[in-house]
């Protein structure tokens, strides 16, 4: 394969409408079809994944004929931070509260930015927890502990 | 006066503190990510509507209503000021109001704007009052195999006709209906597509397409791309345009609405086309074409005008038929099914307050926005210099705050990051996220009338061109695709 295909807009979106729709359809297998008058739970999911095959090989082929390029890079260092940071917190709230859950949050989607200034980091954690404290935790009352065992409770 | 007496009754729900606090917190809140580059309304309200779940009904729709047609104002200050729309349907104001600010006549075009903006919302709220009950009426006919076909309809469109390729946007119809079968079948109570994860059995929820979609994905974008923004710093003086002004900009104010009002209705174009097509229409018939882009006042007014008056009717449709034309009236479907409320032709009887409500709010919005965005301009451009580095860790926040909270679940949170990269990479390769979005909220909705009309018809697909209203839909379905695809076939293989 030629590397250049990796840069390929056309080829990697037709790829992975093939993929998505490839998988769509092997899945649905398991679900009865039923018939066109009585649709089973199988019917409307196999042929949408029929039809994202479909456009994903016309759009595949359409790629090796244009061969158009993709704009920029990947944007691997933010994408991979700012889906850490929204994982961490999912994952800190539970476990310790909401106040470390943000903070952590902030500093990593942080890290995603072109520049990381310390300073303007703290003072946006704080304004940011504050903020979230009052609205999130007093005003609405979403049932989330402040901090591991620390509950606003008014 | 039927619809006298409704707008009465409408006004006197609009008029209660609460509905009027909520109406001018959505207007300010639209105005505020309206400026700010990079949130939009569609964001905004998908991050937010997990929130007015703690409220009323009629006062959580006034809100988030407000957002969106603020947006539209508060976008075409930064277009004006900065050169830079915050909402891509300003992005046609850029041209002249940019060219007029640098003239010095950043006063005059600002309130240009405005005044075209709450003339078009104006006039698109009297145009849902007026076509929302004969609307309704008439899609009370509607039968399952009517909404089927107006739902391909809408879809194909919006596949159609949104910026980009066509034939992407189709796939990425499909892709969004097939996000939308995830969960349990309502007929057979077999769930599909759940991994054996019990929170997908539930389906994915809708805060997390929208939000992993919108905001992750443009996030990400945003990050990795290097442009420097340039801040107008020269003070906005001298606000009130001459009579001369007000004569020019009239007659394009009233094309621009037309235009737009028109676009609002239409499946898949929405505000960002009619502003764009409004300019268009404007150059054409211009007796001095080279004007434009010189800082005519009438490429101020007529695509403000459009956008607004777009953003106004595109509720016609999402509240009488229950179809969103959009992405972001996807949204705020979703926003009413979640207070449970069934939209469609039925929300005039059931929930007259809604309806009539919402609509006389969105006039006092309107004449809210017009104080806002005009003795009090300064404030928003100093909202401009807020750095990037502090807005999207703080978009994040609140985004991932909004999925948490409506399942009280973690899942929620990281299944917006899976979708937020599926997101990123789908903008990479050039395929917009807006049909996906349109098709997965109304997948359930087509599966449902497809079995039912199906089941009524005995298994003939023919039923969908045999009734008149259903085989219109049809014909205009094929019609929109043979228009918008085989000529953009046909010149990709030019271009090579």
């Amino acid at each position: 394969m030629k590397p250049d295909l990796w840069n390929n807009r056309d080829f990697l979106a037709g790829l992975l409408f093939i993929v998505l729709g490839g998988l769509a359809v092997a899945l649905a297998r398991d679900y009865p079809i039923g018939s066109t008058m009585r649709m089973g739970p199988g019917y409307f999911p196999t042929v949408l994944g029929g039809i994202l095959f479909l456009f994903g090989v016309y759009v595949l082929l359409r790629g090796f004929r244009s061969g158009e390029k993709m704009k920029g890079e990947w944007g691997y260092r933010p994408l991979a931070l700012i889906a850490f940071s929204i994982v961490l917190f999912g994952f800190l709230l539970d476990r310790v509260g909401m106040i470390p859950a943000i903070v952590a949050m902030l500093f990593a989607a942080a890290a995603a930015g072109r520049e990381f200034r310390l300073k303007e980091v703290l003072l946006l954690a704080v304004v940011m927890t504050a903020f979230s404290a009052v609205v999130f935790s007093y005003g609405l009352k979403l049932p989330y502990p402040l901090l591991p065992g620390v509950w606003w409770i008014s | 006066m039927d619809i006298l007496n409704n707008l009465i009754f409408g006004f006197g729900v609009a008029f209660s503190l609460e509905n009027l606090a909520y109406c001018f917190a959505g207007v300010a809140l639209g105005t505020l990510v309206g400026v700010l580059p990079g949130i939009g309304p569609l964001v905004t309200i998908a991050m937010l509507f997990p929130i007015t779940f703690h409220l009323p009904a009629v006062p959580a729709i006034i809100m988030l209503a407000g957002i969106f047609y603020g947006a539209q104002y508060g976008g075409s200050t930064t277009a004006i000021l900065v050169n830079l729309p915050g909402e891509t349907a300003s992005a046609v104001t850029c041209i002249d109001g940019y060219q007029m600010a640098r003239q010095g006549r950043a006063g005059p075009a600002l309130a240009t704007a405005a005044l075209a903006s709450f003339f078009a919302g104006c006039v698109g709220t009297l145009l849902i009052a007026l076509a929302g009950p004969t609307l309704g009426e008439w899609a009370l006919k509607f039968g399952a195999a009517e909404y089927t076909s107006l739902m391909l309809m809408a879809l194909v469109a919006s596949a159609v006709m949104t910026q980009g390729d066509a034939v992407k946007g189709l796939a990425m119809v499909a892709l969004g209906l097939l996000i939308g079968v995830v969960g349990v079948d309502v007929n057979s109570g077999m769930a599909r597509y759940s991994f054996g994860i019990p929170e997908l059995v539930d389906g994915v929820g809708f805060t997390v397409v929208a939000v992993g979609l919108f905001a992750v994905a443009e996030i990400v974008v945003n990050l990795e791309s290097k442009e420097a923004r340039e801040v107008y710093t020269g003070k906005v003086t001298g606000l009130m345009p001459t009579a001369r002004d007000l004569k020019d900009a009239a007659w394009p104010t009233v094309r621009g609405t037309a235009v737009g009002a028109c676009f609002g209705v239409l499946p898949g174009t929405g505000p960002a086309l009619s502003s764009f097509a409004t300019y268009m229409l404007e150059k054409k018939i211009a007796k001095d074409p080279s004007r434009f882009g010189r800082g005519a006042i009438e490429g101020v007014a007529a695509p403000e005008a459009a956008n607004n008056a777009a953003a106004q009717t595109a509720f016609i449709p999402m509240l009488t038929l229950g179809i969103p034309a959009s992405a972001t009236m996807a949204v705020m479907l979703a926003a009413l099914t979640m207070q449970g409320i069934a939209t469609g032709p039925q929300v005039m009887l059931d929930k007259p307050d809604l309806f009539w409500g919402l609509i006389a709010s969105m006039w006092i919005g309107n004449f809210l926005l017009l104080i806002l965005n005009l003795p009090l301009v300064g404030v928003w451009v100093k909202l401009l210099t807020v750095p990037y580095r502090w807005l999207f860790p703080s978009v994040i926040l609140f985004c991932c705050i909004g999925n948490y909270s409506v399942s009280n679940n973690p899942f929620d949170v990281y299944l917006c990051a899976v979708i937020g990269v599926l997101g990123y990479v789908l903008v990479k390769l050039e395929c917009e996220p807006a049909p996906l979005l349109l098709g997965y909220v109304l997948g359930p909705l087509l599966e449902e009338n497809l079995r039912r009309a199906l089941l009524i018809a005995r298994g003939d697909p023919t039923v969908f061109f045999t009734r008149p209203i259903s085989l219109a839909f049809m014909v205009a379905t094929v019609l929109i695709l043979v228009v918008m695809v085989v000529p953009a076939a046909r010149g990709k293989r030019h271009g090579t």
